[in-house]
C-alpha cells in the first residue's frame, strides 16, 4: 500500500522488477497499513496462458478492469508507472487535471505543460536535480477549494536520449531504475524523486508561473510573455477533464492564469535554460 | 447475491448506515459499486443523507469525481435534447424519452448519480422512417458494423442500429417499441406513447407515464443478457416505486397496465428481485395479483437464478455458479428475443463471425489500448 500525494495505491504483483523498482525508486514513501481503503487497487500480474513460456507478458489492471493491451514481461515497471497515470487521468475527476510538469523553489511554482517532444520532462529533471521541488513529471492537479496544485512526488519518466543528457547532467544525483528497451516510445527509463521532493509531499504549491517549453536545437535562450486569453487556451487543450468540470472547470483555469505570469520558453542548452528559469525565483 | 454484497445493499437501503461502515468494508463496497454503475449513486444518497462528510477520504474523493460525471452528463444531455429537438422538429410525435435521459431530463427519482452511455428515444413505428431522416440530416449516422447487423436490427429488433453523432459523438438509439418485434412476449407502444407525459422544458419530447416506467425499466431489467449492470437498474426501478407508489391507486394501475401490454412476467420478477435484495415495500396482494405471475417451479427456481447474475458485477465477490447463471440468462435473452427459426440462423452467423471475422477489434471506450 504505497501512497503518493494523497492517493493509496495497493500494488499487487509478482514481479521481482516491479519490487526492485519500487524499493529504488520510492523507497523514501510511506508505506500504509493494508487495512485502509486504497483508491486504486493496481496489478501487475504475468499474462496466463502457454505463451508465459515462450514470449513471457505484462498485464496492468485496475481492480478487475484491463485498460491496456499485454506487455514484454520486462516492460513490467515502466507498465506500472504508466497504468498510475492512468488512474488519475480517469478518475482522479475531484481535481481539474492538466498534462504538465509542476516545481517549485522559494515560492515559485513552474507550471509547464508540453506537448510531446517538447523537451518538458527533460527540463523538468534537470529542474528537480538543480534544487527545485518536484511536485509532478505528468500531471498538475489543481485542488478545486483552493485553486493549488497537489503534489504527486512520483518518478519523472525520461525517454531515449534524455536519459543520458540526465545522467552526463548530474552524475553524483541521478538514481535511475532499470531500462525499459524497445517500448512503444522508445527506451523507458525512470528517474528518482529528490529528498526535499518527497519530504515535501504533503505541501501543496500556489502557481505562480507558467511556462510553454520547447527544446528547439542551436535556439538561445528566450523567455517570452503570451498575452492570458492565449495561455488560457493553450492550457485548457491541455487539460484531461476540463470540460468535464463544466463551469469549475472554467474557473479553476481562469484562476491559475490570472495568478500566474505567461511565457514561451525556447532553449537548447540547458545550463543557461536553467539560469533562466533559476532567475524567476529572485 | 453473496454475503459480501451485504454492505453494499444495505448502503442501498439504509443510506445512514454507509457512515459506519469499516475501512475494509469500504475497500470492497468501493470496487463492487464502481463497475456495478453505483458509486455514485451511493455518493448522492449519502450527500441526501447527511453522511458524506463522515466516510473516508478517498471513498469521498471517487464520490466526488463520479458526481462531477454525472453533473456533467446531465448537462450535456440537456444540451443534446435542445438539439435534437432542432433535428426532428417537423417529425408529428410524441417522442419520448426512455430510461437514463428520461431521468435527467425530468429530474426523475433514480437521476441524481445516475450515469449512462446514450440517449434512448421512442418514436411511432410509421414515423421511424422519417426520424431517421431528419437524424440524418442532422449529423447522425448509423453505426452498424455489417449489412447482416443492419438486417439484423431492421427486421427483427425494437430499435435501429445505434446512431453517432458525426461530431459531437454522442449516441443514440431510436426505438419504436420497448421489446423486439420478434420477441415471444407481443406488447405494442401505441398506449405508451398515448399516455405520455409532455416536458415542459424541453416540449419536443415526452416522458412515458409512472406506470411505463416502471414497466419499461422491469422488462428491460429482464430481457437483458447482460447483467453487469442489473442492479443499477434495480435500484433506478426501487427508486421509480417507492416515489410513485404515494400516488393512490398506483398498484391496481400498474397492475392492470402491465395486463394491457402482456409485460405482467417481467413486472412479478422484478418486483420480487426488488422486495428481495432492496425491501421495497411492495404489498403482499400486488404479488399474489399480478398478472403472468410465474409457477410455482419458476417462482422458486429464477430468484436464485437472478441472484447469482447479480453477484457477477465484481468478478472477486460473485457466488459459486454465477458463470453458470450468467451464460443460462444468456441464452434465455436470446430465446425470449426470437424464436428459434430465426435464432438458431443468427447464432449460427454469429459463430461463424466469431471464428472467421475476429480481425476487426472492438473500438469501444474501453477497448484495450496502448498504454
Amino acid at each position: 500500500m504505497l501512497r503518493t500525494g494523497p492517493f493509496l495505491y495497493r500494488i499487487h504483483s509478482d514481479f521481482a522488477s516491479v519490487a526492485r523498482g519500487l524499493a529504488a525508486l520510492y523507497g523514501s514513501f510511506s508505506v500504509e497499513p493494508a487495512d485502509r481503503v486504497a483508491d486504486f487497487h493496481v496489478h501487475i500480474q504475468p499474462v496466463p496462458g502457454l505463451r508465459r513460456w515462450l514470449a513471457p507478458q505484462v498485464e496492468f489492471r485496475l481492480d478487475e478492469h484491463s485498460p491496456f493491451l499485454p506487455l514484454p514481461a520486462d516492460h513490467a515497471f515502466a507498465l506500472m508507472e504508466w497504468g498510475m497515470n492512468w488512474c488519475l487521468a480517469s478518475q482522479a475527476n475531484h481535481y481539474l487535471l492538466f498534462h504538465a510538469a509542476v516545481l517549485e523553489k522559494h515560492g515559485q511554482c513552474l507550471v509547464m505543460p508540453g506537448d510531446p517532444g517538447a523537451g518538458k520532462s527533460t527540463l523538468t529533471a534537470a529542474l528537480m536535480l538543480s534544487g527545485w521541488r518536484l511536485l509532478s513529471d505528468e500531471m498538475a492537479m489543481v485542488d478545486r477549494d483552493n485553486g493549488a496544485l497537489t503534489p504527486l512526488s512520483r518518478p519523472v519518466s525520461l525517454k531515449n536520449q534524455s536519459i543520458d543528457v540526465i545522467r552526463r547532467f548530474a552524475p553524483d544525483q541521478a538514481v535511475f531504475g532499470e531500462a525499459a528497451y524497445d517500448t512503444h516510445k522508445g527506451t523507458v527509463s525512470h528517474l528518482r524523486p529528490t529528498a526535499i521532493s518527497v519530504a515535501s509531499r504533503d505541501t501543496q504549491a500556489a502557481p505562480t508561473q507558467l511556462i510553454f517549453p520547447r527544446w528547439r536545437a542551436g535556439a538561445g535562450t528566450e523567455l517570452t510573455p503570451v498575452p492570458k486569453a492565449l495561455a488560457f487556451e493553450r492550457l485548457a487543450g491541455h487539460s484531461f477533464n476540463y470540460s468535464m468540470l463544466g463551469r469549475l472547470g472554467f474557473e479553476l483555469t481562469a484562476g491559475l492564469i490570472d495568478r500566474c505570469q505567461c511565457a514561451d520558453f525556447v532553449y537548447s542548452d540547458l545550463p543557461s535554460g536553467l539560469a533562466a528559469l533559476d532567475r524567476l525565483t529572485t | 447475491m453473496t454475503p459480501h454484497w451485504d454492505a453494499l445493499l444495505r448502503a442501498l437501503r439504509d443510506p445512514a448506515c454507509m457512515a459506519d461502515f469499516s475501512e475494509p468494508t469500504w475497500d470492497l463496497v468501493m470496487r463492487q459499486a464502481l463497475p456495478a454503475g453505483l458509486l455514485a449513486r451511493l455518493g448522492a444518497l449519502a450527500r441526501e443523507a447527511g453522511v458524506e462528510e463522515r466516510l473516508p477520504l478517498p471513498v469521498r474523493r471517487h464520490m466526488q469525481a463520479l458526481l462531477a460525471l454525472s453533473d456533467q452528463q446531465r448537462r450535456a444531455v440537456r444540451w443534446e435534447l435542445v438539439m435534437l429537438s432542432r433535428d426532428l422538429a417537423e417529425l408529428p410525435g410524441p417522442v419520448l424519452l426512455l430510461k437514463g435521459a428520461a431521468y435527467a431530463a425530468a429530474g426523475l427519482p433514480p437521476a441524481p448519480g445516475r450515469l449512462f452511455s446514450d440517449i434512448d428515444i421512442l418514436v411511432p413505428r410509421d414515423q421511424l422512417n422519417h426520424a431517421e431522416a431528419a437524424l440524418m440530416l442532422g449529423g447522425w449516422a448509423c453505426d452498424a458494423e455489417t449489412r447482416y447487423d443492419e438486417h439484423y436490427y431492421r427486421e427483427w429488433m425494437h430499435e435501429l442500429p445505434p446512431m453517432v453523432h458525426l461530431r459531437r459523438q454522442t449516441h443514440l438509439d431510436l426505438h419504436h417499441n420497448i421489446l423486439p418485434l420478434t420477441a415471444r412476449l407481443k406488447t405494442h407502444s401505441a398506449p405508451l406513447l398515448a399516455a405520455a407525459q409532455v416536458l415542459p422544458e424541453f416540449p419536443r419530447f415526452s416522458i412515458p407515464a409512472p406506470v411505463d416506467q416502471v414497466l419499461h425499466s422491469a422488462t428491460h431489467l429482464l430481457h437483458e443478457g447482460e447483467w453487469n449492470h442489473g442492479l443499477r437498474d434495480l435500484a433506478d426501478l426501487d427508486s421509480l416505486l417507492r416515489a410513485h407508489s404515494q400516488a393512490p391507486g398506483f398498484w391496481a394501475e400498474l397492475l392492470a397496465r402491465a395486463a394491457e401490454l402482456s409485460l405482467g412476467r417481467p413486472l412479478f420478477y422484478a418486483l420480487d428481485l426488488c422486495r428481495r435484495h432492496l425491501h421495497t415495500p411492495v404489498p403482499d396482494a400486488v404479488m399474489r395479483q399480478c398478472p403472468g405471475r410465474p409457477g410455482a417451479v419458476y417462482r422458486a427456481l429464477m430468484p436464485g437464478v437472478f441472484r447469482l447474475a447479480l453477484s457477477g458485477a465484481h468478478r472477486a465477490s460473485m457466488a459459486r455458479g454465477t458463470p453458470l447463471a450468467e451464460f443460462a440468462l444468456y441464452v434465455r435473452s436470446h430465446y425470449l428475443r426470437m424464436p428459434l427459426h430465426l435464432l438458431v440462423p443468427h447464432l449460427v452467423v454469429k459463430a461463424f463471425r466469431g471464428i472467421f471475422l475476429k480481425s476487426k477489434p472492438s473500438e469501444g471506450a474501453d477497448a484495450p489500448q496502448q498504454p
